[in-house]
């Protein structure tokens, strides 16, 4: 028994400097905002002595001279990998254009969409770009820039599917989701808040694999957003989406909160690329206009 | 510091208090005990078994005529042990869950199978390892007063082998129990599903997964401890 005490006094010690780990994490990245005037407290000795504020209209991006950009790669059409191993897709191109009006040179980081948004949080990288949907609590954990297309998030179910309307989505033994997804937030939320429960979700890697599992009848239904969803049933026999929508949504680009120079960058860029038409112009060419 | 420590309070509520999440854990906590329960189980019968007619068929008496049958079986469990030794644990539960039982929905039997399969193996090579190393008199000894090869295995050498191993099935085991946080990756709602689930939701993931880091690591200390009793209870007789 004695040892026991000591191998628990180990185990609570070593998680003990984790979280401190962490912690110091979190401090060094809010000292690295700019704060207008306001002088650093003395007690944070391991600020950087000679870094510098960046001047207003002067942004600073991970890697000098690169636009970091994490994203999901498998959410056809606005992000998906070539055959070749490089990535196309609407958000892709409107983030070259982006980095093209910004002087810089686009990298496109492929991860989970999970840890998608957590790297553009933590500043791994400059933004997170994959058909991200604005919402509050992703508003307070991040900023977003303009929007610059409205997703709807729809259902997917087989042909002879009981499951006609979005209201039969109760009805549901399974519903398929991806993984930190609106859809997925929605749909696992308790039925008091208008969700089906977590019993009834399943979260996949990729919303490809949700919609595989719904042909192999593992689940009964996919929630997921349009563009990818009118893909996934063009490639798919025998699958329809329902024609009412689920939820209808604004997808924008997000950047470590606080970033309000890069951000500012981000959305001149954007505003621009949306006046003259180049935005609409990628968008046509990935959805046919119908 | 003060500031620190609301912003971990904070945190901790989020992750483990409001919307009653803990509850969640303690079900993803369940599901990865069942998975590592069956799994165990599978893996020690599948172990034991294929350990047992490998060494039944490397310890055949030199001179006389091989037997055929046991033959075809060693090289069965000798291509099972190498497809499953050779391939990663991650891949076959892909496998499992996406191709073979492609249009089942309960993630934690495709789980158990896949798990339990992949241990068998691990074990397999360890109790050969551990009946390989009691002297071969003492199979002749029970042989030649008058029991036969089963019970000879049952009473005399399986007893003895199996303190010998114990120290590295300990090993598998506790692999095992990790390993299962792989199921995550094909839908099987536990331990690390579940916290992945509440940083989705929270967009908060220190606590989630520190915490489950936690939970991992205070039931290997229990199993552990449980080995280390069953490893004294047995060497009670040890002149060594």
């Amino acid at each position: 028994m004695k040892h026991m005490k000591k191998l628990a006094l180990l185990g609570l010690t070593a998680v003990m400097s984790l979280s401190l780990l962490a912690g110091c994490g979190g401090t060094t990245g809010n000292a690295e905002t700019p704060d207008a005037g306001e002088t650093t407290p003395a007690t944070e000795s391991q600020a950087p002595a000679g870094e510098t504020t960046p001047a207003a209209g002067e942004f600073t991006t991970v890697e000098a001279g690169k636009l970091h950009m994490s994203t999901n790669a498998a959410f056809p059409p606005y992000e998906m990998i070539k055959d070749d191993g490089t990535f196309e897709g609407i958000d892709v191109e409107v983030a070259a254009a982006i980095a093209e009006e910004l002087g810089l040179e686009l990298v496109v980081d492929d991860m989970g969409f999970d840890a998608a948004l957590l790297a553009a949080q933590n500043g791994q990288s400059d933004m997170v770009m994959a058909g991200v949907t604005v919402t509050e609590e992703r508003q307070a954990v991040m900023d977003f820039s303009e929007s610059y297309a409205t997703g709807v998030q729809v259902v997917i179910v087989k042909e002879d599917s009981p499951i006609q309307t979005v209201d039969d989505l109760a009805t549901a033994e399974m519903i398929g989701t991806q993984v930190a997804t609106t859809g997925y937030i929605y749909c696992s939320d308790t039925p008091e808040n208008g969700g089906y429960g977590e019993d009834h979700v399943t979260a996949y890697e990729s919303g490809a694999l949700a919609v595989q599992a719904l042909i192999n009848g593992k689940v009964d239904a996919v929630v997921i957003d349009n563009a990818p969803a009118q893909e996934f049933v063009a490639a798919n026999e025998g699958l329809k989406i329902l024609d009412t929508e689920f939820a209808v949504e604004d997808y924008a680009i997000g950047v470590k909160k606080g970033n309000t120079a890069l951000l500012d960058a981000i959305n001149g860029a954007l505003n621009k690329l949306i006046e003259d038409g180049t935005v609409q112009s990628i968008v046509d060419k990935y959805i046919a206009a119908e | 510091m003060q500031e620190f420590w609301m912003d971990a309070v904070r945190k901790f509520n989020l992750a483990f208090v409001e919307g009653d999440r803990w509850k969640l854990y303690l079900q993803g906590l369940g599901v990865t005990l069942q998975l590592t329960v069956f799994a165990l189980i599978i893996g020690i019968i599948l172990g034991v078994v294929v350990a047992v007619i490998r060494t039944a068929h490397d310890q055949q008496r030199p001179g006389r005529r091989r037997s055929f049958a046991l033959g075809v079986l060693n090289l069965i469990c000798k291509v099972y042990i190498t497809v499953i030794r050779g391939t990663p644990m991650m891949v076959q539960l892909l496998i499992w869950g996406f191709v073979i039982f492609k249009t089942s929905r309960d993630q934690t039997m495709v789980g158990i199978i896949g798990l339990g399969i992949n241990s068998g193996a691990y074990v397999a090579e360890i109790v050969r390892g551990g009946l390989m190393s009691v002297d071969v008199g003492q199979m002749e000894a029970g042989r030649s007063l008058g029991l036969n090869y089963l019970d000879t295995m049952r009473f005399i050498v399986i007893p003895q082998a199996f303190k010998n191993i114990l120290p590295s099935l300990g090993n598998e085991f506790i692999t095992l129990f990790k390993d299962t946080s792989l199921v995550s990756a094909i839908g099987g709602t536990e331990l690390v599903y579940y916290s992945g689930a509440v940083g989705a939701k929270t967009y908060e993931y220190m606590f989630p997964y520190l915490g489950i880091a936690v939970m991992y690591l205070v039931f290997v200390m229990i199993l552990t401890w449980l080995l280390g009793i069953l490893e004294r209870r047995l060497r009670q007789s040890d002149r060594r």
